[in-house]
């Protein structure tokens, strides 16, 4: 019994993961930016759709099209954010959800017109597939580099923010835009950057989370919520934040699956409602 | 259409603020029944969807509550119309206060959570207790019949006198004389000290809390108030297709009635309705051909309606009226006499 409670957490914690990989650029970009990008899950159905393809068209190995999916999701973001989203910026949260729900509705119909409404597949290589015996605890070796690579992530984030000049700058333009551009930052450039930062994590996330998340084109709108549970509950533009509320998120919907299938959602759904009852900033969100 | 002389009293002033609308009202439901009898159906759907929209308006509109659960009152409408219609209380009109009541009820309870929380946290507590009553709801089976929908409603005649056929006719008039009734309410509140406050909420809540606004009872008062509307507009829709899926209580009703909307023009009492009837007639055309089209277009309509039409339909029509218009036109409702060169064109 522990031993099933052992990996059924584990199992939740990778999960969490991918979770953490996709949500972590909407909460620095609603954060910073205040922009309500409700088609950040389309970005990461593109990293998703450039890997799957990329192996099942030109044969790439699986870890050779993860660096790929997020430097293109990055570079289409980047063109998106100058062309659309930064016309946006001084506009209500209604308009701004209003624009990124379709810009989702159309990414949705596009997919499925090229690709069709199936569930694409994903071939991991043989040194991914399999179990490992982990202090006793047999899990799988696939889920286990899905905690590597996020942890890896979270610190290289964590990092980036706090310790780099760059990091330095995304900080003053959170705290006080108008201030930074007066000492000479390029908030706009700033911006934009970070935004294709978030966007191409949330690209790798996708093609990461093609096994355990699924890919199909309705992937957007269906995991919209729990990126949104995540951003919310982690707190806006707190990395440490998005980490723990996606762990938390990860772990309480793998428990549920296996151990409450009656019940379904209903728990995360409450949990999510009474920690926002609790902290409507968010775990570990500021106030403003 | 109305007369250009000044108004001599106060009752020619609001023929004359109202009289264009109220012939509108007549002349919509006359032309359905005159020239499109085969499309019933289809105008009750707009006239339930508009009402349900026009309650999310006074939400989005005018309050400035922002909220993606908005389908949560309209399906607790539908399934608490629906529930009594199957278990032998098929009378219409009671069964749409009852519902009205129930949805009221509930946005009660949850008015608190809501006003409590801004901006993201409340987009999301709303969205949370839409889940959660649609997970309800799918999970009691032996009560709503989970995602099959509920079926076997049996409802009386309205009124004892007007059987609802087969064409869909009674469930029309039916549906728009409800739609015009909460109209006129809806119309009253706006115009309103009550509704003014509201506004006032949505352009600067601190400053409504510093000239001494209980800036959360108002809130609540309005989130109740829209969630007895779209009560209606739920039991409306059982009523009238006698049976209720599981999708009105889902979140993509919820987004679809924002769109719908959006789509119309928020903060405006026709920007619900307008919006109902574009996206329901829109859907029909273009579903037909394929559904990723739809899907396709609305998103890209409602791509365009953000980056060059931010006021929906209605500003559209509004901004076409200032520019074909002199200036003098678009000051309108106004008890001084307009310039003489004033020729058609009813607010």
């Amino acid at each position: 019994m522990l031993a099933i409670l052992l990996t059924v957490l584990f199992d939740g914690l990778a999960y969490g993961m991918l979770l953490f990989l996709i949500s972590i650029g909407l909460s620095v970009t609603m954060g910073m930016m205040g922009f309500v990008n409700l088609a950040h899950g389309a970005f990461a159905m593109f990293g998703g759709y450039v890997a799957t393809t990329l192996m099942q068209r030109a044969g790439v190995p699986f870890l050779v099209t993860l660096p790929v999916a997020f430097a293109l999701v990055a570079l289409a973001s980047i063109v998106v954010e100058r062309l659309l989203y930064q016309r946006l910026y001084r506009r209500g949260p209604l308009d701004q959800v209003l624009f990124t729900v379709g810009l989702t509705f159309m990414s949705v119909a596009g997919i499925t017109w090229f690709y069709g409404p199936s569930q694409q597949p994903v071939v991991l290589p043989a040194f991914l597939q399999g179990q490992v015996s982990l202090f006793g605890l047999e899990v799988g070796i696939f889920r286990l580099f899905l905690v590597a690579v996020g942890l890896l992530v979270a610190a290289a984030v964590v990092l980036g923010v706090e310790r780099t000049r760059f990091g330095a700058k995304i900080r003053a333009a959170v705290d006080n835009p108008v201030m930074a551009t007066g000492l000479g930052i390029n908030v706009g450039g700033v911006f934009a950057l970070t935004f294709a930062i978030g966007s191409g994590l949330a690209g790798l996330g996708g093609a990461l989370g093609i096994q355990i998340l699924g890919l199909t084109p309705a992937f957007p709108l269906k995991y919209l919520v729990l990126f949104l549970i995540v951003v919310s509950v982690g707190g806006l533009g707190s990395v440490g934040g998005a980490l723990l509320a996606a762990c938390v998120v990860g772990v309480i919907d793998m428990m549920t699956k296996y151990f409450l299938p009656e019940i379904g959602s209903f728990i995360i759904y409450a949990v999510m409602v009474a920690l926002l009852m609790w902290r409507p900033h968010g775990l570990l969100g500021k106030k403003s | 259409m109305t007369p250009s002389c000044p108004p001599s009293t106060a009752e020619a002033g609001w023929l004359r603020r109202r009289g264009g609308e109220i012939a509108l009202w007549l002349a919509v439901p006359l032309a359905v029944a005159l020239f499109l009898p085969e499309y019933y159906l289809l105008a009750t759907h707009v006239a339930a969807l508009g009402l349900f929209a026009l309650s999310l308006d006074l939400l989005v509109g005018y309050a400035g509550l922002l909220s993606l659960g908005h389908a949560m009152f309209f399906g607790i409408g539908a399934y608490t119309a629906g529930l009594l219609a199957v278990h032998g209380w098929g009378e219409p009109i009671s069964g749409l206060l009852i519902a009205a009541l129930v949805a009221g009820l509930v946005g009660f309870i949850t008015s608190f959570a809501v006003v409590r929380v801004q901006h993201l946290a409340q987009l999301m507590v709303t969205l949370g207790f839409g889940l959660l009553v649609f997970e309800a709801a799918n999970r009691a089976r032996w009560l709503t019949g989970g995602d099959d929908g509920l079926q076997g409603m049996v409802v009386s005649p309205v009124l004892g006198l007007f059987e609802f056929d087969l064409f869909g006719q009674t469930a029309f008039f039916y549906t728009f004389v409800v739609l015009a009734l909460c109209f006129i309410v809806a119309t009253r509140v706006i115009d309103s000290p009550f509704g003014l406050t509201l506004e006032g909420l949505r352009e600067n809540p601190k400053r409504m809390a510093a000239i001494g606004t209980p800036t959360a009872a108002r809130l609540r008062q309005a989130y109740v108030f829209a969630a007895v509307f779209a009560g209606i507009a739920g039991a409306l829709m059982a009523q009238t297709s006698q049976f209720v899926a599981l999708e009105t209580l889902s979140f993509g009703l919820s987004a679809e009635v924002l769109i719908m909307l959006l789509l119309g023009g928020a903060g405006h009492r026709y920007g619900g309705l307008v919006g109902a009837a574009v996206f329901v007639i829109a859907r029909d055309l273009l579903s037909d051909l394929n559904p990723q089209y739809w899907q396709f277009g609305v998103g890209g309509v409602m791509v365009l309606v953000v980056l060059f039409a931010p006021g929906g339909v209605l500003g559209i029509l509004r901004s076409l009226r200032q520019r074909l218009l002199p200036v003098a036109r678009t000051s309108t409702a106004k008890a001084a006499p307009a310039t003489p060169a004033t020729k058609g064109g009813a607010a």
